[in-house]
């Protein structure tokens, strides 16, 4: 068997570390969070506390798994596996390394913001099975800022895709090797990192799940194994969006020829990961009308601004 | 548009920026069981009873100490020996109850209650919390050295009469108006 786009082994390598990497993330989170607030962390399950995943796992999965009466149970127990389900299904398109990766779709970021897309049912449907006023509030929430981030989460990569000329992740990192996107498409990096956290909701864009307000919003009533799935559901949200970013605008795994390239892909998206978890430690929380203000008259303007200069760049370059 | 680019800036990213530069100062944590706390001087936490320099006891079973206790914690009765001074028949305290608030040892007369920084005071059982005379009772003096309650008082017991105390004139016949 050999390891090439598409393999079997391929497909199993990619699916075990993506999920491995995501519950991962709740200690990197936590130690990071601890740097950033003279905290320590959780330090005392084995090494550096490394082993405290393999506990909250054995908590989670052995905690009642329970349905409330009241809920309705088909579309609550749907739920949770769809976030799963198509943040996985949105790795397939990421090109990790050369040869790496599930499929090389020509239809790559059309692929990723339409599985997006579907990912608002998740919490849409978890909040109004739940049959709970914190829930339907949070899921209110969750669909309206999923569905208007989206908008402009597409336009700001139009640029990217306009200047490479394709729509295919893996070409789209080979035609960074001349230069970073980051530096000409700044504006839409900066975009579709906002988009991104709040395509994620994680803080500072947590609304539909903010604690302080309506309890934990779409999954108050979640628990155990369900919960759970709502929890690395989020944390593989993190992962995909910092695996975009690195794709879309910082060279994927290009970089310089002392490192392989699935390496100098892994430490840019720790770069992203780690910059997410700063944001958390960092920014408070918007109010909603805030958000909503702040998408539609802010950040949609200035997507639609950055794709007409980089469309008017593109023309007067071939004019030339 | 601009004035919120501005703010961006000035706000959101300086803010990151402090919250990173956190990164590099010394964490607040003090790994406990691991690391020994050094806990302050006045700290309050296990409550004793000293002794005066003589190695007599400091309570006189005032009381005044279960009356400032506000959980009710304090439990003792008094009893006098044969050369007259006060001393508690039993002195109980019930640290599971106790939120060492410190009121005891600010009212007692005599510097007898006192607190101490020591903290580590878990049982497996309700009923040890419970501690006795003999187990709040230490062979020093605590915080003052030099006080002895019986030396400045002016009650009279076996070995020292009216008058014999420090700072003590003898006593005046308040009949007598003879100069």
């Amino acid at each position: 068997m050999r390891f090439e786009v598409g393999s079997a082994l391929s497909i199993g390598a990619i699916l075990f570390t993506v999920i491995i990497v995501a519950a991962m993330l709740i200690w990197v989170e936590r130690r990071l969070l601890g740097l950033w607030q003279e905290r320590l962390g959780p330090n005392r399950v084995g090494p550096f506390g490394l082993l405290q995943v393999v506990a909250d796992m054995i908590k989670i999965f052995t905690k009642e798994d329970w349905v409330p009466p009241f809920a309705d149970k088909f579309s609550f127990i749907l739920a949770p596996p769809i976030i799963m389900v198509v943040i996985l299904m949105s790795f397939s398109v990421i090109p990790f390394a050369p040869g790496v990766g599930v499929i090389d779709s020509d239809i790559g970021v059309l692929f990723v913001l339409a599985m997006a897309s579907l990912g608002a049912y998740s919490v849409m449907l978890g909040g109004l099975a739940s049959n709970n006023k914190y829930a339907l509030l949070g899921s209110l929430r969750a669909a309206a800022q999923m569905v208007s981030y989206e908008v402009f989460m597409g336009i700001s990569l139009l640029g990217v895709v306009a200047l490479a000329g394709s729509f295919n992740l893996r070409e789209i990192v080979l035609s960074q090797s001349d230069g970073w996107y980051v530096v000409p498409q700044f504006v839409g990096f900066v975009i579709f990192l906002i988009a991104g956290v709040a395509e994620s909701h994680r803080l500072p864009f947590d609304i539909p799940e903010a604690e302080q307000e309506i309890v934990a919003g779409y999954h108050t009533e979640y628990s155990g194994m369900k919960f759970g799935m709502f929890f690395v559901g989020e944390y593989l949200g993190v992962l995909l969006i910092s695996s975009l970013l690195v794709v879309l605008f910082c060279g994927g795994w290009l970089g310089p020829a002392f490192l392989p390239p699935i390496v100098w892909f892994a430490l840019k998206t720790g770069f992203f990961i780690a910059f997410f978890i700063l944001l958390r430690a960092a920014i408070p929380r918007p109010r909603y009308d805030q958000l909503m203000n702040y998408g539609w008259l802010f950040l949609l303007p200035l997507s639609l601004l950055n794709l007409l200069l980089t469309g008017a760049f593109i023309l007067w370059q071939d004019g030339m | 548009m601009l004035r919120l680019i501005k703010d961006t800036l000035t706000t959101q990213v300086v803010t990151l920026w402090r919250v990173f530069v956190h990164a590099f100062a010394k964490t607040d944590t003090v790994e406990y069981p691991d690391v020994q706390p050094q806990m302050a001087a006045r700290w309050r936490g296990r409550i004793i009873l000293s002794r005066d320099p003589d190695g007599e006891e400091r309570c006189v079973a005032c009381n005044l100490c279960a009356v400032a206790c506000p959980v009710d914690c304090i439990a003792l009765q008094k009893a006098e020996d044969d050369e007259g001074r006060w001393y508690p028949e039993f002195f109980r305290i019930n640290f599971s109850r106790c939120i060492m608030c410190g009121f005891c040892e600010e009212a007692c007369p005599t510097n007898a209650i006192q607190l101490t920084p020591d903290f580590e005071m878990a049982e497996y059982v309700r009923q040890d919390m419970v501690w006795e005379k003999e187990d709040l009772l230490i062979n020093g003096t605590g915080k003052y050295h030099d006080y002895n309650f019986y030396r400045v008082a002016g009650k009279k017991i076996g070995g020292k009469d009216k008058g014999e105390a420090i700072n003590e004139a003898p006593p005046v016949n308040v009949r007598s108006l003879l100069p």
